[in-house]
């Protein structure tokens, strides 16, 4: 009985020994893998924060204002004036396009009485 | 095996002798106490070294890690959810509606290892041609006098990088860095500063603010636990912009040396807009002046709206006038004493250009006319002791509690003394010397139904609670008042139909160095709230040596520069901030008319 026990427990530490072995393995490949996409993150994200400043760069007033006078022509824009401000009054009402009732109007589903016989 | 105290062969030889047998059983009794006390002492030397054992054990594991940590290089765990917040070490500002005000960019620092070089000459020669700052000799020099680390540049550009690439050299190294990035330029420098570089390494350097919001918010723009979340200013980027141009074309046109505006909401206190001209570009800050004779305001980097403390004349009036309404002296409509000039021991009290509006004039008019004598004697009235606590509860004795590291140095300049003539000229803005946005606190402190609120940089939610300085009454006639300073009195040009513009205008002679007063320098305010009927902003506008030359005889009063440049900035800024003009019911004249 006694030898089965050793040789059985002899072939669980070898078993165990190979589970952690690979078990080690996988962890250190996935940290590789995490590390990577990481640094991946890193770099998208100062990408981004580049293309915001530049976006920001691009955007900024003086350089928008210049192009709007360079454009004028084409574009007509101007700075914002009070005038530019409408009352609800100055919207006209929608004209009411209802045809005029003027032709007999045939009345579908009514009773034919003549056909009746009343 | 316990050996018997009494062994009875013993015995019986001692007995045979005729010796006491029991001597024997004391020295047996002896030995067993002996060898039971060696036992004992042999169990607690070995307890007492198990303990020593672990303890040593334990303080060895725990010094060895603390030994580890200390020697190896740092390193973020890998494990973890991705580290969101750690990309920049220094949060982004942007203004109100999320718009970039100062972000980071990486960029590349180049250093050099001349020990490693192939060609240190050439290189410092190829270096001269990229940079042309740089002093190939002295590169050279430096490269050849056996130093082993060399700083040659704090930050390049992808393009410079390239070239510098190309030379090849195995002796040239970039460390990665991370720079401040304006991305408006000289919009808004005053209020963002700058930055530089602090303890610099190969790996990283420290980017620290200098001035401004980046040095007073420092700690906070540089808090890992904020996550980078970026700092939201009560800045609107287009509203600034837009006062900054007209600001601007005011203060060339009015051949002005400086300039400054504030606007602020009155119910938040949020400051919308701040500019100080000359500006700067706070990617590339000047060197402050190192000229001794040099005033602190010929410096582009002086804050004329916060660090510049002038007297600021006739905006003043309003408070001498708001606290006799108060404490009940006056109304409105209170006819009060302007026979001018006023005599006040050897002081003698003028108006402007000599003008009499006495010898009665209503307090409604001692603003609009801008009587220096009415206020004078309003001031009396009151008294030093409470004009100065109104004073105080106005803000006027302390700095501005503003987030620029520039605030709390701008204190304002009050007499040591207070003896009645400084009650008088401090009712008229003369003799005690503020800063704009001291007078852009106090205004919206009236403008807000009397109610002060600190103003702030810092984007809020909503109003914010305040202290009460003065009933709402005494509030809503006072904006009434300085509405009539625009529709009939020394600010008509002020008017911007639909916006109800009221204020308050303000010359005041620039001091000397040595005393007395300059006749032809005048720092030229114009303090305004609009719209009257439901105040909202304040603007104030300031003038530094402002001219106007358009007719024979160049003008100088506020009525003339300040003003038309403030109503231009409310036409334009007002529509942006989505204020509806409105159209006023027609002012009461009809019975004044009937009378004539």
């Amino acid at each position: 009985m006694r030898p089965v026990l050793y040789v059985l427990t002899f072939l669980a530490v070898i078993a165990l020994g190979f589970w952690a072995y690979r078990e080690n393995y996988a962890t250190q490949s996935a940290l590789k893998e995490v590390q990577t996409l990481q640094r991946q993150i890193v770099g998208l994200r100062e990408g981004l924060a580049l293309q915001r400043a530049e976006w920001a760069y691009l955007n900024r007033p003086d350089r928008l204002r210049d192009l709007a006078t360079a454009n004028f022509d084409r574009l007509g824009l101007l700075p914002m004036e009070p005038g530019q401000f409408g009352t609800p009054a100055q919207i006209a009402y929608p004209r009411s396009t209802f045809p005029e009732i003027d032709l007999p109007v045939d009345i579908q589903g009514a009773l034919d009485l003549t056909e009746e016989g009343l | 095996m316990r050996t018997p105290l009494r062994p009875l062969a013993r015995i019986l030889q001692a007995r045979e002798d005729g010796l006491n047998p029991d001597s024997i059983e004391k020295e047996n009794l002896r030995l067993r106490h002996e060898a039971m006390r060696e036992r004992a002492r042999g169990r607690a030397e070995f307890r007492l070294l198990i303990l020593c054992a672990s303890f040593v054990l334990a303080f060895g594991a725990i010094g060895t890690r603390m030994g580890l940590m200390a020697a190896s290089v740092p390193m973020e765990p890998r494990a973890s959810a991705p580290g969101a917040e750690i990309i920049a070490q220094r949060a982004d500002i942007t203004d109100r509606n999320g718009r970039i005000l100062a972000t980071n960019m990486t960029t590349h620092a180049l250093y050099a290892h001349p020990k490693v070089m192939v060609d240190p000459k050439g290189v410092a020669v190829k270096l001269a041609g990229i940079f042309p700052e740089l002093d190939a000799e002295a590169l050279a020099r430096r490269f050849t006098d056996g130093r082993s680390f060399v700083w040659i540049r704090k930050v390049l550009s992808p393009e410079q990088m390239q070239l510098v690439h190309e030379i090849g050299d195995p002796g040239l190294l970039f460390g990665p860095r991370e720079m401040r990035l304006y991305p408006n330029g000289n919009l808004a420098a005053h209020v963002l500063g700058g930055t530089s570089f602090g303890a610099e390494g190969v790996h990283s350097a420290e980017v620290i603010g200098t001035a401004g919001i980046e040095k007073a918010l420092d700690a906070r723009l540089r808090d890992p636990a904020q996550g980078g979340k970026p700092l939201a200013l009560s800045i609107d980027l287009s509203i600034q912009a837009t006062v900054e141009e007209v600001l601007f074309a005011g203060m060339s046109m009015l051949n002005a040396k400086g300039a400054a505006a504030i606007l602020m909401d009155v119910r938040t206190g949020e400051i919308v807009a701040l500019t100080s001209l000359p500006t700067f570009d706070p990617n590339n800050r000047p060197n402050p002046l190192v000229d001794r004779n040099a005033e602190p305001g010929d410096s582009p980097l002086f804050n004329r709206a916060v660090q510049g403390v002038y007297e600021l004349g006739s905006t003043f009036k309003i408070f001498a006038v708001a606290q006799a309404m108060e404490l009940g002296l006056v109304n409105p409509e209170t006819m009060v004493d302007a026979n001018a000039p006023m005599t006040w021991g050897k002081h003698r009290i003028k108006e402007f250009e000599g003008k009499n509006y006495g010898p009665l004039l209503s307090v409604s008019d001692v603003i609009a006319k801008s009587s220096n004598v009415g206020t004078a004697h309003m001031a009396l009235m009151i008294g030093p002791l409470r004009q100065q606590a109104f004073l105080k509860s106005l803000g006027f004795f302390e700095a501005t509690p503003l987030e620029l590291i520039e605030a709390p140095g701008a204190r304002p300049l009050i007499p040591k003394r207070w003896p009645e003539i400084v009650t008088i000229t401090t009712s008229y803005g003369h003799g005690m010397s503020a800063s704009p946005m001291h007078l852009a606190a106090a205004y919206a402190a009236i403008a807000n139904g009397g109610v002060m609120i600190k103003p702030t940089l810092l984007k809020r939610e909503g109003p914010t609670t305040g202290v009460r300085v003065m009933s709402e009454k005494t509030a809503l006639e006072s904006v009434r008042m300085l509405r009539r300073v625009v529709t009939e009195g020394t600010a008509s040009l002020g008017e911007v139909p639909g916006y109800e513009v009221a204020g308050k205008t303000g010359t005041a002679d620039k001091p000397k160095k040595t005393g007395g007063y300059y006749n032809d320098k005048v720092i030229n305010t114009f303090a305004s709230v609009f719209p009257a009927s439901n105040p909202q902003y304040v603007l104030i506008v300031t003038l530094d040596e402002p001219m106007d030359t358009t007719l024979s005889e160049p003008r100088r009063t506020a009525g003339w520069t300040a003003v038309p440049v403030a109503a231009e900035i409310i036409r334009r800024v007002a529509p942006l901030m989505g204020i509806r003009p409105k159209l006023e019911p027609p002012a009461p004249d009809a019975l004044t008319a009937a009378s004539n």
